[in-house]
């Protein structure tokens, strides 16, 4: 009997939803902010396919509990995409206020959908944060351009990304590794089995697309500006002639592949795959101090170059707990922060800032770090390719399901 | 008169969220969701389904793995049964199969899939010895294009539920002595099972092979964790299309959701199909007088199916647990070079919250619904006779309706109230499911019970309230834990519920071992799998030792 009772109360409790937060956050007015983000609950809404990312943002969680009085819930994301859907789906349904997503990892063309469908906190309150400071805006374009969009100020930047290759030195030897997408394409044929991508629409396996496109389009101003549908085909062929060239010669020959990067990492680890690549140079250096992969894998790019850019942190316009998502989209970009993702050790995620910007005791911390055997230094990294427009993303990731995605 | 609440709330809870989450389904399959800008009927959401590639080939998938899943499963359950029941290795299986059907669906999938990959335990266990395999050799195993599989998966999952089932059913056709009958009559174990024994079972299991065909055709988790992906089965691209940021992909997810509806019931009317041929086959064959008496290598296959169903998902557990420890272990070892706590170290500060709500949900939904279920026995016994069938098929009811197809209604009807992610409506969603199963394991202990303990009690001058808390719930303490128990692992194991109810802000064990299985990171997924297996399994220790603890001085009360 009283269990029925307590059962109804706790069904009555639920329905009363939280009270919603209608203030609009003033970045400018830090000491503001910050009395009103003590006591809230962020959810941030990240990929969590990577325990180390993951570990990551459970230490800043407790960093901001303990500083700042924010909690800060990992909702671990599949997809991006799904916490954009959730913000539509909000604004569908009417729920302006009490949105149940404060902060988005976010880039490319979620950012684009978001900003175009006006999903975004704004007027742009990135700049305003305190340790935009630190921000080195000269020297890293695509901090202010997400793949070719404008940022206006309304995503924070967290991390930079470029396209790195790892191999084990104890299978390949370094003089035989590929120098650019053509020698990955022989490569495989002379080693079949031996090199796959994530299936996209995963992020790391659709980038890997947008680097041949970008390495065999005729001319690779057109990447710069949206699709053109009427001459899509003809732009794309060089790409898709590469991968129907290179579908044969990939891991389980094209049948099935690697759901993301973490999953290729694992099959190099059981030698089931030679090469294989990730955005963030430090990756391998962090598997192998995870026990994850030996201590002969190393890396290597294109000099020709290879894609690079920029990840942010963003807060949807209804977010439940802006304040909160300010503060923690401002402590995520401090030089402590950023130094301790930057260890790979921790997660090996390159800074945003500029160290010459940082006092000396944080760029002692910067100093410290032992970027690990096999990360390649910043010179060594390659040129940086442009991130093409968001719409070729989407373009070629449709294209490339019609072709590949329903095989069999 | 609070018993009279009981059939109300029962009837109420399997009815009303499938009613109401189907109608959620529906109407935006027909195009009608004014929240999202969808003012007028029609087809056009199907139009879209039909146009999205290789949709057939991926209903095709579900509609054939269900089907196989559930013929496969009953064929080894079947054969087992008849071959061996009544014999002492039929009790020592019985005992090694039954915990595995407290082993939630995602780890006994991680479990097969840690066992059977090219880089998996059994070819390390058997390379570069015996197969000359110096690197895993390049197999499509887990995620083949045919499911295999995932069929695979399925299959040592249902056949201990489907062998409980049977088990319960059997004592009421008086097996032993139908046996020696048959036995005289000159039929072997097998056939004379089979024409003997089978048909009078096969009807009370009915519905629960239904319910497997059901699960099968439209299951998410194991289909993420074993299927193909190119194309991926129904379901699994039914559930990506709902958390695609473009609005119209809901029309088109709803479509979807009706088409696996579809594809789910077309399954039932095949195997429906399927019963009356086999019990024309069954007809002739007993007509002709054929005894089939040369049944050896029968009845062993069927014992060696039922062993290796088992003994894989023990071994695939095994493994998990030593890749949760592992440190660097590369192919082709088959132990890791170097154990490492510190995985369980990183993971166990992100295991508090997960785990506090599963706990949360799975005590809280398991104890609403052994309080109704009891209710629902008290007020049978007030009116003196069982519900009738019609009770008894409302009672499968969310176990026959695709969980997709009705679980995208119901998440849009609390968002639309404001209630998703709570815990409240998390709660309410795992007690759709845990119900039918609490009510099913407490049926046969319930009507067992002696009533005329009740009727000394009564003589004693007991009333009926003093009757029911100092005889009845006492010393139905054993099989309440029971079903405490399986209510709480079937809470658990719920995936697809926790994912779209809970809407990633409220995630259980399960909904975050299926989430990690993307990044096939083996020793994360092995804790979390792991802890999918240690919860239940620790509900049915308490279940067993609790009860031995208080009726240790009661010898009649021993088991």
């Amino acid at each position: 009997m009283r269990a029925l009772l307590f059962s109804t109360a706790l069904l009555a409790i639920g329905a009363v939803s939280a009270a919603a937060d209608t203030t609009q956050p003033d970045p400018s007015n830090w000491d503001a902010v910050l009395k009103d983000a003590r006591g809230e609950t962020v959810y941030f809404n990240a990929w969590g396919g990577s325990q180390n990312i993951n570990d990551y943002i459970e230490w800043a969680g407790d960093a901001l509990k303990e500083r700042y009085g924010v909690t800060l819930r990992h909702v671990k994301l599949e997809d991006t995409a799904s916490a954009v859907a959730t913000v539509v789906a909000e604004k569908a349904a009417g729920r302006d206020a009490g949105g149940t997503v404060d902060l988005i990892w976010i880039n490319g063309e979620n950012f684009a959908a978001m900003k175009q469908q006006g999903l975004i906190l704004s007027p742009g309150w990135a700049e305003k944060l305190p340790n935009w400071a630190f921000v080195d805006v000269e020297n890293k374009p695509t901090i202010r351009t997400d793949f070719t969009v404008p940022v206006e100020g309304l995503e924070s930047p967290w991390g930079m990304a470029k396209l790195v290759f790892f191999y084990d030195t104890a299978r390949i030897h370094v003089e035989d590794l590929p120098q650019d997408a053509d020698g990955l394409l022989k490569w495989a044929q002379e080693n079949p089995g031996r090199f796959s991508y994530p299936q996209p629409p995963d992020f790391i396996g659709s980038s890997f697309l947008k680097q041949v496109l970008a390495e065999t389009v005729e001319d690779p101003a057109v990447l710069q500006k949206p699709v053109d549908e009427s001459a899509f085909d003809q732009v794309a062929k060089p790409l898709f002639d590469y991968l129907d060239a290179l579908n044969p010669a990939m891991w389980r020959s094209g049948r099935a592949y690697p759901q993301n990067y973490p999953a290729m990492k694992q099959l190099l680890a059981d030698s089931e795959l030679d090469i294989i690549f990730a955005f963030n140079p430090a990756e391998a250096s962090n598997a192998i101090a995870n026990g994850e992969l030996p201590d002969t894998v190393r890396s290597f790019t294109f000099p020709g170059g290879t894609l690079a850019n920029t990840h942010f942190l963003t807060i949807p316009y209804n977010a439940s707990a802006k304040a909160g998502a300010l503060v923690a989209a401002n402590f995520l970009m401090s030089p402590e922060a950023q130094a301790r993702k930057q260890d790979p050790a921790i997660w090996g995620d390159p800074t945003v800032l500029a160290l010459d910007r940082l006092d000396v005791d944080d760029r002692a911390r910067f100093d410290a770090i032992d970027l690990g055997v096999a990360t390649l230094r910043p010179d060594e990294l390659g040129p940086a390719l442009d991130e093409p427009h968001p719409s070729w993303m989407e373009r070629i990731e449709t294209e490339w399901k019609r072709r590949y995605g329903v095989g069999n | 008169m609070l018993t009279r609440l009981g059939p109300f709330l029962a009837i109420g809870l399997l009815t009303v969220p499938v009613a109401f989450g189907l109608a959620g389904t529906l109407l935006p399959a027909f195009g009608y969701l004014p929240a999202l800008g969808g003012m007028e009927f029609g087809l056009a959401p199907f139009a879209m389904l039909f146009s999205e590639p290789a949709i057939f080939m991926s209903a095709l998938m579900s509609l054939v793995s269900g089907l196989a899943t559930a013929a496969i499963s009953l064929a080894v359950v079947m054969l087992f049964t008849a071959a061996w029941g009544g014999t002492r290795h039929f009790a020592r299986i019985q005992h090694l199969i039954s915990p595995l059907l407290s082993v939630p669906h995602a780890a006994s999938a991680f479990a097969l899939a840690f066992l059977i990959a090219p880089s998996g335990m059994i070819a390390r266990l058997i390379s570069p010895g015996l197969t000359g395999w110096e690197r895993p050799p390049d197999l499509l195993i887990v995620h083949d294009p045919f499911g295999l599989s995932m069929m695979a998966g399925l299959i040592v999952k249902e056949i201990p539920f489907l062998l409980l089932v049977t088990l319960a059913a059997l004592p009421q056709v008086k097996p032993a002595r139908m046996r020696a009958l048959i036995a005289s009559m000159g039929y072997g174990r097998i056939s004379g099972f089979v024409f003997g024994l089978w048909p009078s079972i096969y009807p009370q299991i009915r519905l629960p092979v239904f319910a497997v065909i059901a699960f099968a055709t439209s299951v998410v988790d194991v289909a993420a964790i074993l299927g193909p992906t190119t194309p991926a089965p129904l379901a699994v691209r039914l559930v990506d299309w709902m958390n695609d940021p473009d609005l119209s992909m809901r029309f088109l997810a709803s479509a979807g959701a009706v088409l696996q509806l579809g594809v789910t019931a077309a399954a039932i009317l095949i195997w429906i199909g399927f019963e009356k041929l086999g019990a024309r086959l069954r007809d002739r064959f007993s007509c002709a007088g054929r005894r089939f008496r040369r049944d050896r290598v029968l009845r062993w296959g069927a014992l060696a199916a039922m062993l290796v169903s088992a003994c894989a998902i023990f071994a695939g557990l095994v493994a998990l647990g030593l890749w949760s420890v592992a440190g660097l272990w590369q192919y082709p070892d088959l132990l890791p070079a170097r154990f490492d706590l510190r995985n369980w170290m990183r993971v166990l500060p992100n295991l508090v919250e997960p785990l506090a709500t599963t706990l949360f949900v799975a005590f809280i939904s398991t104890f609403v619904a052994a309080v109704i279920a009891i209710l629902c026995f008290v007020r049978e016994d007030e009116m003196g006779h069982p519900p009738g069938r019609g009770a008894l098929a409302l009672l499968y009811l969310p176990l026959l309706v695709p969980q997709v197809a009705f679980l995208f209604g119901l998440q849009l009807l609390f968002i639309l109230t404001g209630v998703e992610a709570t815990l409240a409506a998390l709660v309410f969603a795992h007690l759709v499911f845990v119900l039918p199963y609490a009510w099913l394991a407490l049926k046969d202990p319930w009507r067992a019970f002696d009533r005329r303990y009740d009727q000394i009690a009564a003589g004693l001058g007991k009333g009926p309230v003093r009757r029911f808390f100092q005889i009845r719930l006492p010393m139905l303490a054993r099989p309440l834990l029971a079903v405490a128990a399986i209510g709480f692992s079937v809470s658990v194991g719920l995936y697809l519920p926790t994912v779209l109810i809970g809407a990633g802000r409220l995630t259980t064990i399960t909904t975050e071992a299926v989430a990690l299985a993307s990044g096939g990171n083996r020793r994360v997924i092995g804790i979390y799998a792991f802890m999918q297996m240690v919860l239940p399994a620790a509900g049915f220790a308490v279940a067993t030792i609790v009860p031995a603890l208080i009726f240790r001085r009661y010898r009649d009360m021993h088991v």
